[in-house]
């Protein structure tokens, strides 16, 4: 089953600078796809385009049955709701406890009282955190923040979980913590998940598949393809 | 239900906020007050003037009296004129003999030497009771009265009381010009302190955004806030003005000056005001809110 369609994508920014050259990709449900590319390749550009933080200049996004190209800005929050999203800074509520941070994306769209408790804490226990949940953000380590991030993202059960450089900001071994979590997420919980990422040692290890990215073009895409195959001619 | 889950984090949200930027709120909520003070005394004045010239209108008579060579057909043609004039509310007859006999009936003295009067010897004259429906007006009407043929003398209140309505009058518009500005000085407060919060809460909103709360949602809190602030600023004005007027109510007991000028008694009269000024409190402080979010949180 098709989770993501893109078809003729182009994204040309107000500036002039055309980060996307007709895309076509298609990705499917419980997938584990990695973007790579150089710096500037679009990968960022093509994440934002799949949560309507971006809109294409021309092409159809299909998401799940949503042409998110077409989405009126008042509607996003329904796309956004069906999604989770982690970035490279973590973006997360410094005064603010790691529970609450979770919480936070439960109460914020309504959801009651008691289910936000169960879910926050099934989700800070999938990351491994459930004996921090009374920490404040400056009290984790990157990793344990990200974690975080990650539980904030999933804790509403989304189909599709966009990570954009997650591990950017991580040394290894804290990289390889995130990436088991987000294999534990995908295998356990079957969600999607799209990461753009810079990271070598991370795409060769998971033998996932790899979507290269250069200049805007999508250049090669390959099943449980590897980062080092495609080193040599993409930067 | 969901709605109410969303009602309710709002305005805690919005009671957070408040306090947690204390300071500025302190100066929004100060300028509200001030404000409300001002409508709260200009308002209590205003309904109060239009309570006492009301109750006044009904005791102001101006007696006509009438030349004593006046006929019968003399009066009926006086008492036609004034009837003619727009200012008339009530008019009516009043004999020398009715008036002899008042002062008959008021006085022992009055009694003794008017009883020995004829009806030819009576010195006192005819005369009209007149009252007019616009008191501010009354001035005017007197001097028509005393064009109209065989009219001899025309007596009413001393002018003080439409002198007090016309002060009262002018005092009431400078009122409103000062509450219209005041109003607008608070509601750029408003927006300001609205626009500050909305700043300082950048990273909250977009997270929110992110994970999928509805427009609505977002700027609820900050259009609460305003309704915050104006309910906070106007704890002091109906504080001040429910124990204030019942102080003043008492302490002239009921009257101001003279009996003629009777006060609202401040049951159920206060609630009406307070609930007034609570209104309007709430409604400058959700003009600022909502303009704020119209302004700075762009969605
Ligand atoms: N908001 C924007 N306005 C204008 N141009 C932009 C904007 N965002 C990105 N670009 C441009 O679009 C191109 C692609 O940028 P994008 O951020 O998608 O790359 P990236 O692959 O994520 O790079 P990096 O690995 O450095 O994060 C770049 O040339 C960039 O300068
Ligand atoms: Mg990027």
């Amino acid at each position: 089953m098709e989770l993501i369609r893109l078809k003729d994508v182009t994204k040309q920014y107000k500036n002039g600078v055309t980060a996307i050259y007709d895309m076509n990709l298609k990705i499917k449900k419980g997938d584990f796809v990695f973007v790579i590319g150089g710096s500037g390749s679009g990968k960022s550009t093509l994440i934002k385009m799949l949560y309507r933080e971006e809109k294409p200049t021309r092409g159809e996004i299909i998401l799940g049955g949503l042409n998110v190209a077409k989405l009126r800005n008042r509607k996003v929050y329904k796309l956004r709701r069906k999604l989770g999203i982690v970035f490279q800074d973590y973006r997360l509520l410094p005064k603010s406890t790691v529970y609450e941070n979770v919480a936070f994306a439960l109460e914020v769209i309504g959801t009651k009282g008691d289910v936000i408790k169960m879910k926050t804490l099934q989700a800070l226990e999938l990351v491994g955190l459930k004996g921090k949940i009374r920490n404040y953000p400056d009290q984790l380590s990157g990793g344990e923040q990200q974690r975080v991030a990650i539980a904030r993202a999933i804790v509403n059960n989304p189909r599709l979980l966009l990570c954009d450089e997650p591990t950017g900001n991580l040394d290894p071994t804290m990289s390889m913590e995130i990436m088991k979590v987000l294999e534990d997420i995908n295998k356990t919980l079957g969600t999607t998940i799209i990461m753009a990422t810079h990271d070598k040692e991370i795409v060769n290890k998971m033998k996932k598949r790899v979507v290269v990215l250069k200049e805007g073009r999508l250049i090669s895409d390959y099943e449980k393809g590897t980062y080092a195959k495609e080193a040599a001619n993409s930067f | 239900m969901k709605f109410f889950r969303m009602l309710f984090r709002s305005i805690r949200d919005a009671f957070k906020s408040v306090f947690r930027n204390f300071s500025l709120s302190m100066a929004s909520i100060s300028c509200i007050t001030i404000t409300l003070i001002i409508v709260a005394v200009s308002l209590i004045a205003s309904l109060n003037v239009d309570h006492f010239t009301e109750v006044i209108k009904q005791d102001v008579t101006m007696v006509v009296f009438i030349e004593n060579d006046a006929t019968e057909s003399d009066l009926a043609k006086v008492k036609s004129a004034i009837e003619r004039l727009d200012n008339i509310e009530e008019i009516t007859f009043k004999s020398k003999e009715e008036s002899k006999q008042e002062m008959m009936d008021s006085d022992e003295i009055f009694k003794q030497t008017m009883g020995e009067w004829d009806i030819k010897d009576n010195p006192l004259r005819d005369s009209y009771l007149v009252k007019v429906t616009k008191l501010e007006k009354i001035d005017s009407t007197v001097e028509e009265i005393k064009k109209i043929d065989k009219v001899a003398v025309v007596s009413y209140g001393e002018g003080t009381v439409e002198q007090l309505v016309g002060t009262f009058s002018i005092i009431e518009k400078i009122a409103y010009g000062i509450v219209i500005a005041l109003v607008i000085v608070t509601v750029f407060l408003i927006i300001n302190t609205i626009k500050l919060t909305i700043f300082s809460r950048k990273r909250e909103i977009s997270i929110m955004r992110l994970v999928g709360a509805s427009n609505f949602s977002i700027k609820l809190p900050f259009v609460i806030e305003g309704m915050v602030l104006g309910l906070l600023g106007s704890i002091l004005p109906v504080l001040g003005l429910t124990y204030g007027y019942v102080a003043f109510y008492n302490y002239f007991k009921g009257n101001l000056f003279s009996p003629l000028i009777q006060l609202i008694k401040p049951e159920p009269f206060i609630f009406y005001v307070a609930g007034v000024i609570i209104l309007l409190g709430i409604i400058v402080g959700t003009i600022g809110s909502y303009h704020a979010v119209r302004r700075y949180l762009k969605v």
